[in-house]
């Protein structure tokens, strides 16, 4: 099922992942300055798993980066379960991104010379609050790849794996620390239609077992998958849960509008 | 992260390229390379002049004539040596506080026995306090004496290696031997004391001086006339009051005022004074050349961090998206640094340890390993390492996540 507006207040009990207001981010200034984000208010409660779509250029890079904690707002606040993180320092940042989200990017963004292992293992070296013993490391990592399926693929280097597996293996490292929130800027934009759907289908499993997921997509098909979508113009919300076929329309207008530049 | 696992990392940044890393290394190799050999060569320029002052003996002070003002610059009475005996006898018998008073004079003959010829030996002509002075003593027979010296006795005196090859096993006492063309008669046999300095003294053999100044010399040192008088005092602290003796007593006998003595004063401490200040503009040298390696290695450092920053702000960026704080990055770049210049330290210990080896055999320069230099050199690398590794680091530290992550 899915929640409107109107039923948020309902569960107050349970804390929301993602209470922004007001958001607005601003790059440069003066004659120069570009208002990629033109306040923002938008909620995501446990559970949910939402799509953001919109044209190119309309802020959904610039929300995610926000909402991932790799950026500041300029104005307005950002709650992540209840914490207002929209003004914390580098330190503080650091560790929620590494404890509380899960970042999957376009362009996997492994490094190279490092097996899907220890790059699934990195987060988990950054986690200050558990100090795990190598071999407690290795154990973790290897059940979230084999949670993603690629149990037998531990041991290769991003340039033995696929696309689609190398999305896997940032997946895998997204979920790692386990983390209350799982964002994913265009997780199948590098993507052929087969492998997308498989991390699509990943990403629905996920959402079944409980995690919390911010997807931004150009695709309906994708989007589709999604529980809520969301849209984006212009740096402004406008639309908080749009119909498959709304977004269908979205996904024509906005190709048109990139065919058209 | 823990420290152990971002020293891993570290390394593995290193590994990535080896070729790079070493060439970047040399510029420290050299200069802590140039740290050990200096100190080795200062410890073996002191070994040296402590050689030299044993060489001279303790608490001796070497009296020379001066060279005369107003004389052409090595010509004619450019010098007018010390007179024997009379200005021995003098300081014999004016000055306290002594153990004896001796003058070395040195020929290089040819000396022959029946079976036996040897050629280029150092033939010494001195007194019977050579034996207090040099500290020296006679293993068989007798030394010179100074009855020997009045009465110009030909009798020798030999180094215990003289001796040895002369006559091997048999018994030198007695025995004749030739020496250039006068017969002697051997009265004893040193013993042993080996090379000081740069002296064989089991080489030598012992003459009367006045036998010397008799049959061996030439009129070019002004016939019996000395170029040293050596003086041992009883003490260190006696030197300076034995020394005012001396030049009161000799500028008495010689007729000259006091304040402007024909002759000058040498002790062991003016002969270090000398030498240290002949090595020291090596050891000067040698130290610039490792300050200013280490600096340059230092630079080279902090030149291939920065790039290796450039290239890898990616990596950077994804790090710091997956939990790295800036301090994590900071260290992650900072230990890269210091074990490069660790690893240029080890190999520059490495090559400063051989390079004073080689030295050493080469026979340049005399070379003493200095073991406090290795932590030393260890620790003016690591140095190096923090010092210009700070930079690229904190550069590392204050990117952008997004903006690193966006870098090609
Ligand atoms: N670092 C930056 N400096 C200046 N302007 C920027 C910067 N990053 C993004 N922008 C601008 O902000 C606006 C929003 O960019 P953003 O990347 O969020 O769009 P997007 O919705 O993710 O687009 P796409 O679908 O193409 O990924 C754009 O006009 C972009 O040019
Ligand atoms: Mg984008």
């Amino acid at each position: 099922m899915t929640r409107t507006e109107d039923d948020q207040g309902a569960d107050d009990v349970e804390k929301r992942v993602i209470e922004t207001s007001g958001l607005t981010r601003v790059y440069g200034r003066g004659d120069v300055a570009v208002h990629a984000l033109r306040g923002i208010d938008m909620t995501v409660d446990p559970g949910e798993f939402v799509a953001l779509m919109g044209a190119s250029g309309s802020g959904k890079s610039t929300l995610m980066n926000i909402l991932g904690c790799l950026d500041r707002p300029t104005e307005g606040s950002y709650v992540l379960e209840g914490e207002d993180v929209s003004q914390l320092n580098k330190d503080k940042l650091a560790g929620i991104r590494n404890r509380r989200i899960g970042f999957v990017f376009q362009s996997y963004n492994l490094l190279p010379r490092l097996t899907a292992l220890k790059n699934v293992m990195l987060p988990l070296m950054y986690n200050g609050h558990q100090s795990l013993s190598k071999g407690e490391m290795r154990e973790r990592a290897v059940s979230v790849l084999e949670a993603v399926g690629l149990g037998d693929r531990i041991d290769h280097r991003p340039n033995e794996l696929s696309g689609g597996e190398q999305q896997r293996v940032a997946i895998a490292r997204a979920l790692v620390n386990d983390p209350s929130l799982v964002l994913a800027d265009e997780p199948t934009g590098n993507l052929d239609s087969k492998s997308g759907d498989e991390i699509m289908a990943l990403l629905r499993q996920l959402h079944r077992s409980g995690a919390t997921i911010v997807m931004v997509t150009h695709s309906a098909h994708d989007a589709a998958k999604a529980q809520r979508i969301m849209a984006l113009r212009d740096g402004r919300v406008t639309a908080r849960d749009l119909g498959v076929e709304a977004a269908r329309r979205l996904e024509s207008v906005t190709s048109l509008e990139g065919e058209a530049r | 992260m823990n420290f152990w696992r971002t020293l891993r990392v570290a390394w593995e940044g290193l590994t990535l390229n080896k070729g790079r890393s070493f060439l970047t290394t040399l510029g420290l190799i050299i200069g802590v390379a140039a740290v050990i050999v200096m100190m080795a060569v200062s410890a073996g320029a002191e070994a040296e002049i402590a050689d030299q002052i044993d060489a001279l003996g303790a608490n001796l002070i070497v009296v020379m004539p001066a060279f005369q003002p107003g004389g052409v610059a090595g010509m004619g009475r450019a010098r007018s040596g010390l007179a024997y005996p009379d200005d021995l006898e003098a300081i014999r018998q004016g000055v306290d506080g002594i153990n004896g008073v001796s003058a070395e004079q040195s020929t290089v003959q040819e000396i022959r026995t029946g079976g036996n010829t040897l050629s280029g030996i150092s033939i010494v002509g001195t007194t019977a306090d050579f034996l207090a002075v040099r500290q020296s003593a006679v293993a068989l027979g007798r030394f010179i004496t100074d009855e020997d010296n009045t009465r110009r006795n030909e009798v020798a005196v030999l180094g215990s290696g003289i001796a040895q090859e002369l006559f091997g096993e048999q018994n030198p006492l007695g025995q004749r031997i030739r020496i250039g063309s006068v017969n002697f008669v051997v009265a004893g046999v040193m013993e042993r004391k080996g090379v000081v300095g740069n002296t064989d003294y089991d080489a030598r053999v012992y003459i009367p001086l006045s036998v010397v100044f008799q049959r061996y010399s030439t009129s070019r040192f002004g016939g019996d006339t000395l170029n040293t008088v050596l003086v041992s005092a009883e003490s260190r602290g006696a030197m300076e009051q034995v020394m005012q003796d001396i030049t009161m007593v000799l500028a008495r006998q010689r007729g000259v005022p006091t304040s402007e003595p024909d002759f000058g004063l040498m002790t062991q401490d003016t002969v270090i004074q000398a030498a240290a200040s002949t090595t020291e503009a090596f050891r000067n040298l040698l130290g610039w050349v490792a300050g200013i390696s280490l600096v340059v290695g230092g630079i080279g450092i902090m030149n291939i961090m920065l790039v290796s920053v450039t290239e890898r702000t990616r990596e950077i960026g994804l790090r710091q998206a997956l939990g790295a704080r800036p301090r994590d990055v900071r260290l992650q770049f900072l230990l890269e640094a210091i074990t490069l210049s660790l690893i240029g330290g080890l190999g520059g210990i490495l090559a400063g340890v051989g390079g004073s080896y080689v030295f050493g055999e080469l026979g340049t320069m005399r070379t003493a390993l200095v073991p406090m230099s290795v932590p030393l050199a260890f620790a003016a690398a690591a140095t190096v390492g923090i010092f210009f590794g700070y930079y690229p680091a904190t550069q590392a530290a204050q990117l952008d996540p997004i903006e690193a992550l966006r870098r090609e």
